[in-house]
């Protein structure tokens, strides 16, 4: 209930709209309920004509041809205005809410994004806000309509038979108690039936994204396994909740037949006894009994679309009512020229996602403006996350973290953020252009800029070679570049962003030597004058930093200068040692074929 | 206007959002044939009882009118009675038939939709990866789930229009037996009808598949940004984006608007013709009566009648939106189905012995893009045990190589041919192939679900104990003991919990499970640190013995140690040997391994 509110007080924002929608709607029951009086009078004209009552011309039977083509036409007109005004509200609901949802969803910390799947995100997006949709249509304007038909019309027959009436309206409430008892089990299995089918879209989207490992398996009649059996919960669920809608429906059909039923035979009774209960009344009677067909057999929709859009808004407000763990400052500090200096303070910072489990322990560190920092570690040493910490991707558990002495929480989230380049690791491209992809987040850079920012990248020559230059499309994600290449795409980007701090995350691990080389030569002026974190597996490309620490289990086990830490014979110059090896062997080795 | 990202490649070119689809399309129904059969005993059960239920709905204003004319006014109250006795029953045999029919009904529905998606599913998974690397996931899942589940709407929409045309046939019957002339009388509007109608339809028709269209455009946009959040946040364009969202969400809500208001246009229409007819009834009715021709009853029941007449007209106004969607949905689901699975075993394909594993290569060219060949004219020789290596820039062929060898992609005929063990690949079935072959991908890519689950992925009997062995061999398990719950640990969408390096680890772990004879490793140990990366050396001296190996890398430590190193450019051949070999040649090999060692000298 509280969900179909929500819903409602959407819909209210369009309240002129909505206004609009039942005054036609009113207009439309009026002209619609006073017709059977008039074919009722033309039966009793015509009655009369049969006692041979010449009294009755046939004008007065055409005046009533023409009231009746008259109350058509007003009802026809409100109607196509209430069902044009149902429909428009209803896409203007769901165009708010996907607008809310998205918005909603893309400023959603890290964590957030770590917890709910794009597949179920999608399902929500799709489904969910039609499901709310399809009852602001069916529900709100229309379940009006209909239930101001039934009360006008019980109302009707009441006052022109008391008895008759009543028992003609008799079977309303047996409607209403089965109906409302209905709508329970039917959200509740429609709840399932949302989460089987996004569960079922999780596979979808893991399967389709992640092709090349399922091709590499030939695994595709494992992935069918896999999806056939979500695909068999997903049509039982479906199966039991339909049946539950057709066997309301036709019961409430069944319940209105009964009705009509016994007002022929109680009206009968009626006419027969001669009551001045003509039987031109009687038949009135069943005409107005009549428009009550098509609102009993849409209650089972109603019905319908109200459980569907209960379970929908449930869903779609459990994403909506989540805050973000990461929050905008109310009162953000401008650094002057919107420009950080680039000074970063770590003040015994930890991170974890739950207690047992510490990503990072304890952070101390100071990285003074201008200078390269270096972070080395085995995988899942907390390397990643420092870097993402920095960006307030996530909040520290503990400790803060501070850029030119204010803390980061400080700085409104683009300030902040628009001040750090970031080359991450996993590199994702967007379905565009190569240029729009280079220029992402930056629309206004020019055409040489972006070429620079290729060039210091060392894509600016593959990227000339294609024929489409600059304006070549990529596939998805990227599909169409190789792995180094897509890394240098994400060098590209953050080069042209231009960053008082630049954070480099194992940013050349694709690359070939040769181009890494290249590569390197040319950020080494970009690096000058900013603050720059290196994360990297491999000395080359850190061993030149001012300063160079050494992650393991989320705490920082060494630092120093390449220098010092090879003096320290501690984890780093164990690590130096391995990665001179091959060097060692390959000089021994040709010695060896010199000797031969 | 610009469409901004993500949308632009839905709005151009892609020729599937073109299916627009009547309300009614033939070849759809007659493409739904074959996933129909299986359940037509329970179509006939809902049929049959569909033409029952319908019999009652149509009989139910003949009584009325014929209690009217020949017990009511003829006071004959016992034979009233009786014919509320006979109401009551046909209002039970109604309930009965009308569940019948639509559970029925709904039944065969569902089982067509679980087929289609099943067919679907399997269809899409025996397409190469070019498919892949050209469809964006989104749409993808907008066709199996988005344009299935319209076809889900559909089924319910059928079991109602299905009911509703048989009542417009039997109403059409009993008005012409209860009195051919004011039957005929009545029904003059009809051809009005039809003549609005088409001509409705040629306007709405546009309007329709402009709202599909713009909906996928929407569709893809969440799906690409959503995805890629973090970058997205990274480089602050949330606000631009929602900007570009919003826009698209805009023209879809126009379009939408606007169909919806062609679609309210007939109802005027129907009501004033509903009008008309009736009122004709009334005028002619009443002449006749006076005549004698006609009894008041009847003139009741045909009052009755016209009004339900038109109620099929009118809900399908209602629903002629959702019909054609569902119709377009059909046909872009048919148009996916149309397409040759590019990666269809041979029809005499056999499967593939235990492989041994010598490989070779034979001529093999081969092209992503008609003319572009990545690689040309490969001829490759492996024996069973070997370890080859393949060097070469970026771009310059390598992945293509195993890409081709794992049947990522179909060779081209007349291009080539891959021999493993002697046997041509192409008359073997690719399953059974492939399975003995493991790969470390570029990308490891994992999927939502336990380690362990991960681990096995595609090789059900490999024990627990073999996982934690694989998982040794490449150093994970340190890592993975440490997890919150060790192997059981729950990793997310494409592991995101866990670090890339990590990742990694596992998706070694994975290819080694299955002890595979036939290992490929495309560029495994690029986001390793280097510590783990010589435990994965050390570890691989042994892994690799027995196996035939292919390894990518540009680290050119990591292969020096094969028995045969193959440099590429240019997607060709262009010097093969061991390492001492190739340094002594001093061709681009040498250059490429002294530049990879020049960074570390000068440490």
């Amino acid at each position: 209930m509280k969900e179909i509110l929500r819903i409602i007080l959407i819909a209210f924002r369009h309240k002129y709209k909505l206004a609009i929608a039942y005054i036609t709607t009113f207009i439309a029951v009026a002209a619609y309920v006073v017709l059977p009086r008039y074919f009722g009078e033309a039966i009793d004209e015509i009655a009369k004509l049969l006692e041979g009552n010449q009294s009755v011309s046939s004008q007065s039977i055409i005046n009533i041809a023409f009231v009746i083509l008259g109350l058509s036409v007003i009802r026809g007109v409100m109607s196509f205005f209430q069902t044009h005004l149902a429909e428009s509200i209803s896409q203007y609901v769901s165009y708010d809410l996907r607008n809310e949802f998205y918005d909603h969803v893309q400023n959603q910390s890290f964590a957030f994004h770590d917890q709910y799947h794009t597949g179920n995100l999608m399902s929500r997006a799709i489904t969910d806000v039609e499901n709310i949709r399809m009852f602001i249509n069916m529900g709100l304007v229309r379940a009006p309509y209909f239930i101001s038909l039934f009360i006008i019309v019980a109302y009707i027959l009441i006052a022109s038979n008391l008895i008759l009436g009543l028992v003609a309206v008799a079977f309303m409430p047996v409607v209403a108690i089965y109906t409302s008892k209905i709508r329970l089990r039917m959200r509740a299995l429609w709840l399932i039936a949302q989460e089987k089918m996004s569960e079922l879209s999780i596979i979808l989207q893991e399967n389709f994204a992640g092709q090349r490992v399922v091709k590499a398996f030939a695994s595709e009649s494992y992935e069918e396994s896999k999806f056939q059996s979500k695909n068999q919960e997903v049509a039982d669920i479906y199966i039991k909740a339909e049946q539950l809608r057709i066997s309301s429906v036709s019961f409430m059909l069944f319940t209105f037949m009964i009705s009509m039923a016994i007002v022929l035979f109680f009206g009968g009774q009626l006419v027969i006894a001669g009551n001045d209960f003509t039987a031109g009344d009687l038949a009135e009677f069943i005409f107005y009994l009549q428009i009550l067909a098509m609102p009993i057999r849409m209650a089972g929709w109603i019905v319908n679309s109200y459980a569907r859009a209960a379970s929908a808004g449930e869903r779609m407000f459990e994403i909506l009512d989540i805050q973000s763990e990461v929050k905008e400052t109310k009162t953000p500090v401008i650094p002057e020229g919107n420009r950080f200096k680039g000074d970063i303070k770590f003040k015994n910072v930890s991170f974890y996602f739950d207690k047992n489990n510490n990503v990072l322990e304890s952070i101390n560190l100071h990285v003074e403006a201008g200078s390269v920092i270096a972070i080395l570690g085995p995988p899942g040493s907390g390397k990643t996350m420092l870097a993402n910490l920095l960006s307030r991707f996530y909040d520290p558990t503990d400790g803060e973290i501070q850029i030119d002495d204010v803390n980061i929480k400080d700085y409104s989230l683009k300030m902040l953020r628009q001040n750090i380049g970031m080359v991450q690791q996993d590199v994702f491209l967007f379905t565009t252009t190569l240029k729009e992809n280079i220029a992402y987040g930056f629309e206004e850079a020019t055409s040489n800029e972006i070429k620079n920012a290729a060039m210091i990248s060392q894509m600016d020559g593959f990227i000339e070679s294609l024929e489409g230059g600059y304006d070549t499309f990529v596939g998805e994600r990227g599909s169409t570049l190789s792995g180094g290449q897509r890394q240098r795409m994400s060098i590209a980007r953050a080069v042209l962003m231009d960053p008082p701090i630049l954070v480099l995350d194992d940013s050349t691990s694709s690359v070939d030597a040769n181009t890494e080389d290249k590569i390197k030569t040319q950020m080494n002026a970009v690096m000058q004058n900013r603050t720059t974190f290196v994360i990297a597996n491999r000395l080359s490309t850190i061993h030149n930093a001012d300063h160079i620490i050494v992650l393991d289990n989320g705490s920082i086990i060494e630092q120093g200068t390449h220098k010092e830490l090879l003096n320290l014979k501690g984890a780093y110059r164990q690590i130096y040692d391995l990665q001179l090896r091959p060097q060692d062997q390959s000089a021994e080795n040709e010695t060896r074929v010199k000797s031969s | 206007m610009n469409l901004g990202l993500g949308g632009v490649s839905a709005a151009r070119g892609h020729s599937d959002e073109e299916f627009f689809g009547s309300a009614y399309d033939q070849r759809v129904i007659l493409r739904l044939t074959p996933f129909i059969r299986p359940h037509i005993r329970m179509l006939t059960v809902s049929i049959v009882s569909m033409l029952i239920y319908t019999v009652t709905l149509v009989v139910v204003p003949w009584i009325i009118g014929h209690g009217i004319d020949q017990y009511i006014i003829n006071k004959n109250q016992q034979a009233l009675t009786m014919l509320s006795v006979v109401f009551v029953v046909v209002a039970v045999i109604n309930w009965i038939t009308n569940y019948i029919q639509q559970y029925a009904m709904q039944r065969v529905g569902q089982g067509v939709l679980f087929g289609l998606r099943k067919k679907l599913f399997g269809h899409v998974q025996k397409q190469s990866l070019s498919y892949f690397d050209n469809t964006e996931v989104g749409r993808l899942m907008s066709r199996v789930q988005g344009d299935v589940g319209q076809l889900q709407e559909f089924s319910a929409l059928v079991v109602m229009s299905l009911g509703e045309l048989l009542s417009l046939i039997g109403i059409v019957i009993a008005l012409l037996l209860m009195n051919l002339k004011l039957g005929l009388i009545t029904m003059v509007v009809i051809p009005i009808l039809m003549v609005i109608m088409i001509s409705w339809q040629k306007f709405a028709k546009k309007t329709f598949v402009e709202v599909r269209r713009r909906i996928a455009i929407v569709n893809a946009s969440f799906n690409e940004n959503i995805s890629g959040v973090r970058v997205v946040q990274s480089f602050n364009r949330q606000e631009r984006n929602m900007e570009i969202f919003n826009e698209k969400n805009l023209s879809h809500r126009w379009s939408n608007i606007v169909a919806g208001r062609y679609a309210a246009m007939l109802l005027p229409a129907v009501d004033i013709l509903t009008a008309v007819s009736i009122v004709l009834a009334i005028y002619f009715g009443a002449s006749m009566v006076e005549a004698g021709e006609l009894g008041i009853g009847v003139l009741v029941a045909f009052i009755m009648y016209i009004q339900r007449f038109f109620d099929p007209i009118r809900n399908l106004t209602m629903q002629y939106t959702q019909l054609q969607r569902s119709m377009a949905s059909g046909a872009r689901i048919f148009d996916l189905l149309d397409r040759t699975p590019t990666l269809e075993d041979n029809k005499n394909a056999i499967n593939m012995p235990v492989v041994k594993g010598d490989v070779e290569f034979k001529n093999i060219s081969f092209s992503y893009v008609d003319g572009e060949d990545v690689l040309k004219d490969i001829n490759l020789q492996i024996s069973a045990g070997e370890t080859v290596a393949l060097v070469g820039r970026t771009g310059a062929g390598k992945t293509s190589i195993v890409s081709v060898l794992a049947r990522f992609y179909g060779i081209q005929p007349g291009r080539g041919n891959i021999y493993i063990d002697g046997i041509d690949t192409t008359s073997v079935n690719r399953e059974s192939l492939v399975h003995q072959i493991s790969m470390v991908l570029q990308d490891p890519y994992l999927f939502s679900g336990t380690v362990f689950e991960n681990i096995r992925y595609n090789h059900p009997n490999v024990t627990d104990e073999e996982i934690v062995n694989a998982a040794k061999a490449v150093g994970a398990d340190g890592f993975i003991t440490k997890l919150s719950h060790g192997y059981d640990t729950y990793l997310t969408e494409r592991g995101n919990n866990i670090s890339l390096g990590q990742r990694q680890l596992i998706s070694f772990a994975r290819a080694i499970a299955p002890n595979p004879k036939i290992l490929i490793l495309d560029e495994a140990t690029a986001s390793i640190d280097s510590q783990t990366e010589v435990l994965i050396q050390k570890a691989l001296k042994t892994l690799l013995k027995g196996r035939t190996a292919i390894v990518i890398a540009h680290r050119l430590s990591t292969i020096r140690g094969a028995d045969k190193i193959v440099v590429l450019e240019q997607g060709r051949i262009i010097e093969s040997g061991t390492h001492i070999q190739l340094i002594q040649q001093k061709g681009l090999y040498s250059d490429l391994y002294d530049m990879n060692y020049s960074s570390i000298e000068s440490v």
